[in-house]
Formats: C-alpha cells, sequence, structure tokens
C-alpha cells in the first residue's frame, strides 16, 4: 500500500485540454474522491494515475517512486471500470482469480486469496455463474473482488456505483466506504455524484475542465465553498446565490428595494473592503430561517412559490432578486403556497463572493 | 398476437389472400428453379449411383448393380490413398492458413501508418479467379524460367522443382492455396478481434496480464465463434480442392497431388464411369457433411455455453 502524488499532470489530445495541470496528494490508507460534471477530467486523471494512458506531462508517484513510464501492470493497481469490465465469457471464480493466474501465483496460495475475497463480498454462491449473466451489483461486486484480490498498492475506482439503481447504489455505497476503512488500501475514487463524494471522501477534490477547482473535507467544501461553482455543485439542493451591493453594514439586493442588515460586527469589519463593490452572497437552504408572524424586525419578506416535501423537510421555493432560492423548513410549519413569509439569513453562515470572478472572498 | 390478426384481416380485405398465401407467391419461382437446378440433378445422381453405366456408351442400357458402385469404391485401395492424401492436404493447408490468418490478423490490430494500404493489398488474392491463379503460379513455380527459381538462384539458392518433384509439389499446391486464402482468415479473425471490447484488455492489463494470456484468455475464447466458422469454411473449400490441382499440376506429378475432388473428376469426365463417379461423388459428400456436422455441433455448444446455459 502506499500515497500516491500526482504532480503537475496533463493530458491534451488533439484539441482538448482533458486534464490541464493537477497536483494532488493522496495520503497512504485515504479515500480521496475525485468530483466533478462530466468532461472535467476526472476520468482522464484516474487512468493517467493507472497508467493507461500517458500523461503529456507531469509525473506521477507511488510512494514517492516516479511510476509515470510504467505500465499498469508495472504499477501494480486495482481498478473497477464504470461498467466493470469483468471477462463475460468466464466464471466468477475465474473472473476474480484472473489477476493470479495471470501471475502465475501457486494454486493454493490462489484458492486461499479467493476464499479471502469471496468471504468479503459474500459471493460463495455465485463463483460458477458466468460474469455475463450477473445483475450489475453482483458484477460490482465481483469487479471489486478481483481489483482487491492481488493486494494492489492503489485502489482506483471509476463511477464504480453509476449503474446500480438508487436503492441499491445508497447500500453498496456505505459497504464500499467501510470494506476501505477496514482493509486501509489507498483509494481514488472518481464520481459525478456529489452525495456519494460527501458520504465516502475523506479528501473530496472538485475538479472542473481539467483543473483542480477546489479540495477539502466534505465539511470544509460544504461549509466554506471558494467559489459559486462548489457552492452549486455539493449539496442537495445546493447552494442559493443572490447579486448584491453591500453598503454601510447591509446587504442591497438587485433588481428590489430589500436589504438584508448586518448585526455581526466581525462580519461587517471584514466587509469593509468591499463597500459599493457588486457582490454575489451564498446561503445554503438549511441556513434560511423563516418566520410566519406578520411583522419581524431584520427580517426580510417574500412569496412563498412552491412546496416540496423532502422527507422530513419540506424545501419552500421563493423568488429573491430575480433568483429562485430554496430554503429547508421543518416538516411540521404550517405555510402554503402564495403565503406572505419571513426569512433571514443566519449570519455566520453567509458566502461572500466576487460578482466578476465568482470566487469567494468571505466564506 | 391481437396485432398480428389485425394486420392479417387488413391484408385479406385488400388483397383477398392470407398472409401464408402471399408468403408461398413469393417462394415459390425461386424454389422452382433450385428444385430444376438441384434436386433433379440431385435424384438423377442418386439413381446412378446404383447402376453400372457410362454416358458415352448410351447403346449399353444401364444396369442395376445394387451397392456394388460403393463396395468397388471403398474396397479399392487407389480410393483409400486419395483419402489419405487429402486428409494430410486438407489438415496441413488449414492449419497453415489458420494459423497464419490469426497471426497476421493478430499483427493488424494495432492503428499504425499505411495498415488500410496493407489490408487492402492483403485482400487482393482472394477476389482473384481461382484458375488465373493457379496459371500464373504455375508459370511463376515453372522449375525452368520460373519467376521464384530465378530470385533463389539470385540469392544463391538451388533450383527447386516446384511442380515437377513429388514430394514437393503438395507443398506447393499447399503454397498457393495458402497465398490465394489465408486472406480470408485474416479478414474474419480480423472482425473477430476488433469486436472485443477495448476495455476488456485495459482490465487484463491492470490485472497483469502478459501478451500471451491476454491472447489465450481472453483474445482466443471471444472470437472462438467466428473463427470456428472461418475454419469451417476452410476445411469445406480443402476438401473439395480442384481448380488449382487443375490448372497447377493437372493432378502430378503422376498422382502426386490428386486430392478426391480431382480423382473424381478424373473417374466421372475423362474414364467416364458415370455410375460409379456418381456413387464417389455421394461419398464425398457425406463425408464433408459429417465433417460439418461435428463443427456445426460444436459451435451450437459454444452459443449455448455463451449465452450462459
Amino acid at each position: 500500500m502506499s500515497g500516491v502524488r500526482v504532480q503537475n499532470l496533463k493530458k491534451y489530445y488533439e484539441n482538448v485540454k482533458a486534464v490541464d495541470g493537477i497536483d494532488l496528494e493522496v495520503r497512504n490508507g485515504d479515500l480521496v474522491v475525485l468530483l466533478g460534471p462530466s468532461g472535467c477530467g476526472k476520468t482522464t486523471t484516474l487512468r493517467c494515475i493507472a497508467g493507461l494512458e500517458a500523461p503529456t506531462k507531469g509525473s506521477i508517484f507511488f510512494n514517492e517512486k516516479n511510476v509515470t513510464r510504467l505500465t499498469p501492470s508495472d504499477r501494480n493497481v486495482g481498478m473497477v471500470f464504470q461498467f466493470y469490465a469483468l471477462y463475460p465469457h468466464l466464471r466468477v471464480r475465474d473472473n476474480i482469480t484472473f489477476p493470479l493466474r495471470a501471475q502465475q501465483v501457486p494454486r493454493t496460495q490462489i484458492e486461499e486469496k479467493l476464499k479471502q475475497v469471496v468471504s468479503i463480498f459474500q459471493l460463495g454462491n455465485l463463483l460458477k455463474r458466468k460474469a455475463r449473466d450477473l445483475p450489475p451489483g453482483d458484477q460490482q461486486r465481483v469487479a471489486l473482488a478481483r481489483a482487491i484480490v492481488r493486494d494492489p498498492s492503489v485502489l482506483l475506482l471509476d463511477e464504480p456505483l453509476s449503474a446500480l439503481d438508487e436503492k441499491f447504489r445508497e447500500e453498496m455505497r456505505s459497504e464500499l466506504g467501510s470494506l476501505q476503512k477496514r482493509i486501509g488500501i489507498t483509494t481514488i475514487y472518481v464520481t459525478h455524484d456529489q452525495r456519494e463524494a460527501m458520504a465516502l471522501g475523506d479528501i473530496i477534490v472538485v475538479m472542473k475542465d481539467g483543473v483542480i477547482i477546489q479540495r477539502g473535507s466534505p465539511e470544509e467544501l460544504y461549509e466554506h465553498p471558494q467559489s459559486v461553482f462548489v457552492g452549486h455543485f455539493l449539496g442537495t439542493p445546493g447552494m442559493n446565490f443572490v447579486n448584491v451591493i453591500y453598503r454601510n453594514g447591509a446587504f442591497y439586493i438587485d433588481g428590489t428595494n430589500q436589504n438584508i442588515q448586518l448585526k455581526n460586527e466581525g462580519l461587517m469589519k471584514r466587509l469593509r473592503p468591499y463597500e459599493e463593490k457588486p457582490l454575489i452572497i451564498g446561503i445554503r437552504p438549511e441556513y434560511i430561517e423563516v418566520d410566519i408572524k406578520s411583522e419581524t424586525n431584520g427580517y426580510l419578506t417574500i412569496t412563498v412559490l412552491t412546496i416540496e416535501p423532502a422527507g422530513r423537510f419540506r424545501l419552500v421555493d421563493f423568488i429573491l432578486g430575480e433568483k429562485i432560492f430554496r430554503a429547508r423548513v421543518n416538516w411540521d410549519l404550517s405555510i402554503h403556497e402564495g403565503q406572505e413569509i419571513n426569512i433571514r439569513f443566519r449570519e455566520d453562515k453567509i458566502c461572500i463572493f466576487d460578482r466578476q470572478t465568482e470566487e469567494a472572498l468571505i466564506s | 398476437m391481437k396485432e398480428k390478426n389485425v394486420s392479417h384481416q387488413v391484408m385479406m380485405r385488400h388483397y383477398g389472400i392470407s398472409d401464408r398465401t402471399f408468403m408461398l407467391l413469393f417462394i415459390l419461382p425461386s424454389l422452382f428453379i433450385l428444385l430444376f437446378l438441384i434436386g433433379y440433378p440431385f435424384a438423377t445422381l442418386i439413381r446412378s449411383s446404383f447402376y453400372s453405366f457410362s454416358v458415352l456408351r448410351t447403346a449399353t442400357a444401364p444396369k442395376f448393380i445394387g451397392v456394388k458402385n460403393y463396395s468397388f469404391i471403398l474396397k479399392d485401395a487407389a480410393t483409400w490413398g486419395r483419402f489419405l492424401f487429402t486428409g494430410k492436404f486438407v489438415v496441413i493447408n488449414v492449419a497453415v492458413q489458420f494459423l497464419l490468418g490469426v497471426g497476421i490478423a493478430y499483427l493488424l490490430q494495432k492503428n499504425f501508418r499505411g495498415r488500410s494500404v496493407i489490408l487492402t493489398l492483403i485482400l487482393m488474392p482472394m477476389m482473384l479467379c481461382p484458375v488465373v491463379v493457379g496459371l500464373f503460379w504455375k508459370y511463376m513455380l515453372n522449375t525452368d524460367w520460373g519467376i521464384v527459381n530465378y530470385v533463389l538462384q539470385l540469392v544463391g539458392l538451388p533450383k527447386v522443382e516446384w511442380l515437377a518433384k513429388e514430394s514437393i509439389s503438395v507443398y506447393s499446391v499447399i503454397l498457393v492455396d495458402s497465398w490465394m486464402w489465408t486472406p480470408f482468415m485474416i479478414l474474419l479473425a480480423l472482425a473477430a478481434f476488433t469486436a472485443i471490447p477495448k476495455y476488456l484488455y485495459e482490465a487484463a492489463e491492470i490485472d497483469r496480464a502478459s501478451s500471451w494470456f491476454k491472447f489465450r484468455h481472453i483474445t482466443l475464447p471471444l472470437s472462438a465463434p467466428v473463427l470456428i466458422i472461418a475454419l469451417l469454411f476452410r476445411l469445406i473449400d480443402s476438401l473439395k480442392m480442384f481448380d488449382l490441382v487443375y490448372t497447377l499440376t493437372g493432378g502430378g506429378p503422376g498422382s502426386a497431388t490428386q486430392t478426391l475432388s480431382f480423382d473424381l473428376y478424373k473417374r466421372a469426365f475423362q474414364y467416364f464411369y458415370t455410375g460409379e463417379a456418381s456413387a464417389y461423388g455421394i461419398i464425398l459428400l457425406m463425408v464433408i457433411i459429417s465433417l460439418s456436422l461435428v463443427f456445426i455441433r460444436y459451435l451450437n455448444r459454444l452459443a449455448a455455453q455463451n449465452s450462459g446455459r
């Protein structure tokens, strides 16, 4: 097992810069998630780490050993492909032992290894089935078993859950997470699903257009997004944003005569340099406080557009400064569509972005 | 089911005839042609195989002799000699073409500069007429003034009696047939190889498999059905080998390159033992059909395996 370090990785195709200068460090035993929309270069990065693609530029190190020029087989990585890439004509048993047989591991050792992974993934009753006859969930487990059966130094997972249906995906997600912790293998996990990333990652690396936008623990990314993109991309639903001008301790919302008067002295102090500057403020749905009394000081009054049930909560849509906002309220709050209600943002949770660069000024 | 009935009724209303009749009407013309061109001659063949009869001696009435034609052929040592020779020819010929074809297809899998040009050139021989191929190879392999021996002499090697020496002439026929038909193996093997998804090789690469291991455990099993069909085609074709032998060696020297088909040709159209040749033809047909059945059964088993049952 080893840590992975990626240094200034670039991968250009004819006219596409798939990966454009990535630095990444994965500590031994960590699970790092590469998260981003499709086409952001996360899979290409993973394939470069696996050795399936030759980088245009940059280096890759496993435990400080430069592996950039090594073939996948010399890197000793385990990988689960998006659609598993099981050998369809082979039985489950032969799929799992394939990497061992390819290395001419002695028979008795193969049997022993097989027994181990079979018990981890509970594949006992599937061993004789052909891989092509398995449902996706079983295929996924076989693919994982095949990836870890020979104790790779690094485990690479390319959207391993995307072919599963929602319910099963959540089960497998937690299974995968606990398995990774149990065997303690350094893992790089690629996904476009932010919920998966939040649930699994020790570190999440958000990518967009071939570069890293932000990296950090799930909490860091959630509470302190460094850009509008990250704030919007993470969370279900994502962060709300509205264009404002800061003036004299208050945010004046563009296109309205409403303003948000601040009370937090510290925040106001930090906002002093941005006086009269065009800003974007962001607030997560759960940090919008709702009061249904008719007159409340320091609150904004808005009209409820729609109400959508979401388990224990309800999501309330309303318009603020030409943008649709979503607030998360308790399930039993008695409101109805068209009602005028009062809202307030939790000041310690407001994120402030530059309107030009959309990057965080205060978050 | 319901839909089918509806369309059926519509059909009835429009044409006054049922689907079934309609289908029959389409099939009938070709059925007649088939019956006329294949059914009738075949029936005649079977019939004449039980008679002592020659088309040259029409004055002598055909005489029914039961299975004597068959027993004569099967007891004749010369026939078994032809069988053995043809068997040897087929095995070597098909093996050479299979190994070369699969090997070259394997090399041609990767994309490289000039690949499509090479591919087109390689496929050319297959498109030529066998008689033409036989004739120009006959000239090229001529012992005294053929270009092949000329080139051999240029590099200081002795002349080879390609077509005139008994022990060599078989291999000359195999050489020419392989020159012509290896491309067919290449083409089918290449098609089979390309149909294998690339990600399986990537997975194998990750699994630290060597090239040979990948070929043995991924390429071969996944392309087996197509390869077997190609093999079957070449096998049947080689068993019937006539045209190249006819043009290249004329079955010679002596009877060194007489395949079963050539033997049959001689009995039927040089000696005009029509009855005997008919029986011979039927025996040949049986051999080819039974060999094909073996392959087809294997193929079916493979298909069943692949669909997981």
